[in-house]
């Protein structure tokens, strides 16, 4: 019998190892999973690259981790935001490593990863400062840059509803970077505030097979905030 | 001399937008541009996050934090609005399926380069978002900002002073002073002044030739 829900936050964490590529899902706090990067913090894995859309907010999540002296490098689209007080505090004093990526750059090269493409060429960055050490190329009379794929050893994630085998359903606008995130990790352990029996999620609506993840933890995570 | 407002500016460019388009707005003064496009006149609005279909803000009893526009602002869905996640919503975008993008603006470039995302080559960390994407991938690029910065430098010049977002891609400016056109080869393209404006003004406020048609 496939049966990926786990009981408990340890066993969701197990294995989570120094150094490692984490992706962490969710668009403002819709979609994020809040309580898996707490029981990441507690678990302890450092030296982390973590790929997130903003840099985190206040010192909760994503920002506590980075504070606690985690988090070696981030890679995002939007680190300066409303309240990202501790990633300011740390790139300024040079303690933190920052990647910028254009948000469609950035789905697209954990996409690319998940679906076993090693490079691939976007028309966005092209001739900018984001263009400095790339592959740039011209098609059909357009210039390109090559971006490479971004695979990760884990992703956490966070979906409304699973099944044992890992089939994931969302919730209006929390999908965003969740399915490609799943896609692209070697561990992808989604949290979930919803369990259904096998065979009672609807195919039609499951967005995340089952296939790309390996663990699913319930929590009643509640309404996001705003 | 009756310069516009921003919700002047916002409905000015509302006007030019017809029914059937699938357009996004950038965050900050763009997203103002919805609330002057009537609903009855069907344009879909799309969120980088993935909602196809936006409509207004919900009133407090329709409120649903789980909806919410690449601002992080709550919005609503339309009838006939759908959800993608964030592959999908950029592939949308960078693939040209987006008919128009209106973003805000540092400088907008005579050649159509527009600079909206670093102040300097050592900006401290620069955020991109999704600008880059919609300045490449967007059928038409408009730009809605201010005609000069808060110290009285122009914003329409010759060549773009700070990095750049897109190459070549503006196609429209709307600011404070009247609407432009971009066009290759010849560069700014005066379309519509706000009440009182004259051309000699307009021109002393851009360090760049304004045309007339």
């Amino acid at each position: 019998m496939i049966n990926k829900i786990v009981q408990s936050m340890a066993e969701a964490m197990e294995g989570i190892k120094d150094g490692s590529t984490v992706l962490i899902g969710g668009f403002g706090s819709v979609g994020q999973p809040d309580a898996l990067i707490e029981g990441l913090i507690e678990q302890g894995a450092k030296d982390l690259t973590c790929v997130a859309n903003n840099a985190g907010t206040g010192h909760v999540g994503l920002a506590r981790l980075m504070e606690l002296g985690r988090v070696r490098k981030i890679i995002c689209s939007f680190p300066r935001s409303a309240g990202s007080v501790v990633f300011e505090e740390l790139y300024k004093a040079g303690k933190i490593e920052l990647e910028i990526v254009p948000q469609g750059t950035m789905a697209e090269r954990m996409r690319a990863a998940g679906a076993g493409i090693p490079a691939f060429f976007t028309a966005t960055g092209a001739g900018t400062l984001l263009a400095r050490g790339k592959e740039a190329r011209e098609f059909d009379g357009r210039e390109y840059i090559m971006e490479r794929s971004l695979p990760a050893d884990v992703a956490l994630i966070e979906a409304w509803e699973a099944d044992r085998w890992g089939n994931l359903i969302y919730k209006d606008s929390g999908r965003n970077f969740n399915p490609v995130m799943a896609m692209a990790a070697t561990l992808t352990i989604a949290q979930v505030q919803h369990i259904g029996e096998l065979g009672t999620l609807d195919p039609e609506k499951i967005v995340t097979p089952g296939v790309y993840v390996n663990r699913v933890l319930q929590v009643d995570r509640g309404a996001p905030w705003v | 001399m009756q310069p516009f407002s921003r919700p002047q500016m916002a409905a000015r460019a509302a006007q030019d937008i017809p029914e059937g388009w699938v357009v996004n707005l950038g965050i900050g003064m763009p997203t103002a541009i919805a609330d002057h496009v009537p609903l009855d006149r069907e344009v879909i609005f799309q969120s980088e996050n993935g909602v196809i279909g936006m409509g207004p803000a919900p009133n407090a009893n329709e409120a649903n934090p789980w909806l919410i526009n690449a601002g992080k602002a709550m919005v609503t869905l339309r009838p006939g609005g759908s959800y993608v996640h964030h592959s999908d919503s950029f592939a949308m975008i960078r693939g040209g399926h987006i008919d128009l993008c209106v973003l805000g603006g540092f400088e907008v470039a005579a050649n159509g380069d527009l600079a909206n995302w670093a102040t300097s080559e050592n900006d401290t960390a620069p955020a991109v978002g999704g600008a880059m994407d919609l300045g490449a991938g967007a059928k038409r690029l408009w730009v809605i900002m201010d005609h000069t910065t808060k110290d009285g430098r122009p914003k329409l010049v010759d060549q773009c002073g700070y990095p750049l977002t897109a190459l070549g891609t503006v196609n429209r400016v709307y600011t404070n002073l009247g609407v432009f056109d971009v066009v290759k080869g010849t560069g700014f393209i005066v379309v519509d002044l706000a009440p009182g404006v004259t051309l000699e003004y307009a021109q002393s406020q851009s360090a760049s030739k304004l045309h007339t048609l």
